[in-house]
């Protein structure tokens, strides 16, 4: 089965929960003086669970023909994924992820700093001095036009110097 | 009229006020590049600014002039990184990426600089002769013609932006339809599919998503596919110039898409994106069958359309602001917002007390859009040099302005994880050839599209409304004709295929 009749699985899967969090766990929450409203919150997820879920079957069954003329020139094929350099990608997810998770406790210089030397480090990038002075200008730039000039707040430091 | 112009011509070609729009039309252009900072965020930055000058019509010209320097800033980021930090560049960059990628970014920002100026300057123009008159029409549609308008606007999008695969981008619609539907409800109070997480109660960020969908799956496939980043030759920025043939066929693409943007923007609640996506659907349906196929491709006709759609309808926008007080889109209301604070009230009065804001505000709009084409045109060559940064500093900081986007508008680091998750399951989805921008549309579309429709059964106790509104009825069967008819063409085609060879 090609990926994106896997896809369709999924997807109508996820329709399938959805449509029962709305048709069955939702109205019982509803008080008692909305339920003479014709419209309830679970009215408009109904109808689109059944939507989802008719044309997700659609696409599972094949009923519209593709004209499938195999991997396009420029698109990735991803039956060839280890042809590529998915590592780095996967490296670089999981960079940001550890972002993500470093912003509040890190604060932002350090975990900025962290991420973009990081990150052309994961890319292959060996000059170290220009990578690192790159770094520090671009965080410092961000976080002055980001904090002063824009006014929102990005706490700087980490969190023990607070 | 004429009178009304030299009282707008005399108040806004003050030392001050020219300052004014010069200065708003840099600030938006450079903050507007920042995907994550739309058009709405920069302008309720600046109230605070704009408050303290005092003078009523100097701080409306100062924030029309952020306004559209901040739309013009946000299509140069979708058609040099492809990452579009306003709903309504997010068409912009369908042909303007692949425009830069083949080192075409000169051209394309030109091109875009031009529409922009076109559609924004033929807007102000219309908003000048159509203000009252359009306004009356506006108050025609009802909550059930918005409602039937949303879904013609969905259904259009998807026939016309799959690959072909109208059921792809049927789905795709309806993933996006759901995913709007987390959080709290406007009409509803109630939390729905938050799963008990805290952090879903307000609803998915359009930002966090638009950038999962298009920034961050275009990062990964540069990571995963090193030439990618080589096809351009985009260290020389060659070719600004517009060719004649160029301009011969864009011309009638802008005119029809400024009147269209324009109309499209007087409707509340409609505004500069559907007119962006409508625009550019209407475009690539009627072009010829060799140009069809350049669409998505880097056309010159698929960028001008958004463009100039999108400027002609932020323009458009204010004739519901301006004359019934209605604000149609967030940005205009935040405006109406600004206004308010500064003692002005408008609406259907505006016209005759404060006849020099309202003639003040049409003639700034014109200086907006020229002092935007002479401050941008000589800039094109600097701001497409983005594009000449080493791939190693290039992709992290692409990684970073992402992130920095979907956090910096909601302060809230879980944001974050989710923009890695949906942009990851973007990315299997581009590998199958789903389309995504019907997800995201119907992300954007789906809150406006439910509060109508339960604002229309309210109001008709059911469902009747469909069929006792005939305009309501037209516009529902147009959509299902368009999400069928292109299916029916390929069986056709198919059929006739199968069977014996044309003699023609």
């Amino acid at each position: 089965m090609a990926l994106d009749r896997w896809i369709a699985l999924i997807i109508l899967l996820i329709c399938l929960a959805y449509g029962y969090a709305a048709f069955f766990t939702m109205d019982q929450l509803l008080p008692p003086f909305m339920q003479r409203n014709p419209i309830w919150p679970s009215t408009f997820p109904k109808l689109i669970a059944i939507f989802g879920a008719l044309t997700a079957m659609a696409i599972l069954l094949g009923l519209e023909k593709s004209d499938d003329d195999g991997p396009k020139a420029g698109e990735i094929n991803y039956r060839r994924l280890t042809d590529y350099k998915i590592g780095q990608a996967i490296s670089l997810l999981a960079l940001m992820v550890a972002y993500a998770l470093l912003l509040r406790p890190g604060g932002f210089l350090l975990a900025t700093v962290g991420f973009l030397v990081g990150g052309s480090l994961i890319l292959g990038e060996r000059k170290y001095p220009r990578l690192i002075l790159v770094a520090l200008i671009a965080t410092g730039v961000v976080w002055y036009l980001v904090q002063q000039v824009l006014g929102i707040f990005l706490s700087p430091w980490p969190a023990f110097l607070r | 009229m004429l009178e009304g112009i030299m009282i707008g011509l005399g108040t806004a070609f003050s030392l001050t006020n020219i300052l004014m729009v010069i200065g708003g039309c840099l600030i938006g252009t450079f903050i507007g590049m920042l995907p994550g900072l739309g058009p709405m965020s920069i302008i309720a930055i600046m109230i605070p600014v704009a408050i303290s000058i005092g003078d009523p019509s100097a701080a409306l010209i100062l924030l029309a002039g952020v306004y559209y320097g901040a739309i013009f800033g946000g299509s140069t980021s979708s058609i040099l990184i492809n990452a579009p930090g306003v709903a309504s560049t997010v068409a912009t960059s369908f042909d303007g990426y692949p425009m830069a990628r083949q080192g075409k970014a000169g051209k394309a920002l030109t091109i875009a600089a031009i529409s922009s100026f076109c559609g924004g300057t033929i807007g102000a123009i219309l908003l000048m002769i159509f203000a009252p008159m359009l306004a009356s029409v506006a108050l025609l549609f009802h909550s059930a013609e918005y409602f039937a308008l949303m879904v013609v606007g969905l259904s259009a999008i998807a026939a016309f932006a799959g690959t072909g695969q109208v059921a792809k981008a049927v789905l795709m619609t309806l993933l996006g339809l759901m995913m709007a539907t987390v959080g709290e409800g406007a009409l509803f109070n109630m939390p729905r599919f938050t799963m008990g997480i805290m952090d879903l109660q307000s609803g998915i960020g359009f930002i966090t998503l638009a950038m999962a969908m298009f920034a961050l799956p275009e990062a990964i496939y540069l990571v995963l596919d090193p030439s990618r980043s080589k096809t351009g030759g985009s260290n020389e920025i060659k070719d600004l110039r517009i060719t004649r043939g160029e301009a011969r066929s864009i011309a009638p693409v802008i005119g029809r898409q400024s009147i269209q943007g324009f109309l499209i923007g007087v409707l509340p609640g409609a505004g500069a994106t559907i007119a962006s996506f409508l625009g550019y659907a209407v475009e690539r349906n009627l072009a010829t069958k060799e140009e069809q196929k350049e669409f998505g491709k880097g056309s010159v006709k698929g960028l001008a359309a958004p463009e100039s759609a999108n400027n002609a309808a932020c323009t458009g926008s204010f004739v519901p602001l301006l004359t019934l007080g209605i604000p149609g889109s967030g940005t205009t209301a935040i405006l109406l917002g600004a206004l308010i604070a500064l003692n002005v009230t408008p609406g259907p009065r505006l016209m005759l007390d404060d006849p020099q804001i309202f003639w003040a505000v049409i003639v700034s709009m014109y200086l907006g859009n020229l002092i935007l084409l002479i401050l941008n045109l000589p800039l094109i060559p600097y701001i497409a040099k983005v594009l000449a940064v080493p791939r190693n500093f290039l992709i992290p900081f692409i990684l970073f302005f992402t992130m920095m986007g979907a956090y910096i508008g909601q302060n809230n680091a879980t944001e974050l994880l989710l923009l890695v998750g949906f942009g990851i399951c973007a990315t299997i989805l581009r590998f199958a050839d789903y389309p995504l921008a019907p997800l995201l549309i119907g992300f954007i579309l789906g809150g406006m599209l439910e509060n109508n429709f339960a604002r229309s059964m309210q109001l008709y106790d059911g469902i009747s409304f469909i069929w006792e509104r005939p305009m309501t009825l037209g516009l529902l069967v147009l959509a299902v004709v368009l999400v069928l008819l292109p299916s029916y063409r390929a069986r056709r085609a198919r059929a006739r295929a199968s069977g014996v060879a044309d003699g023609d």
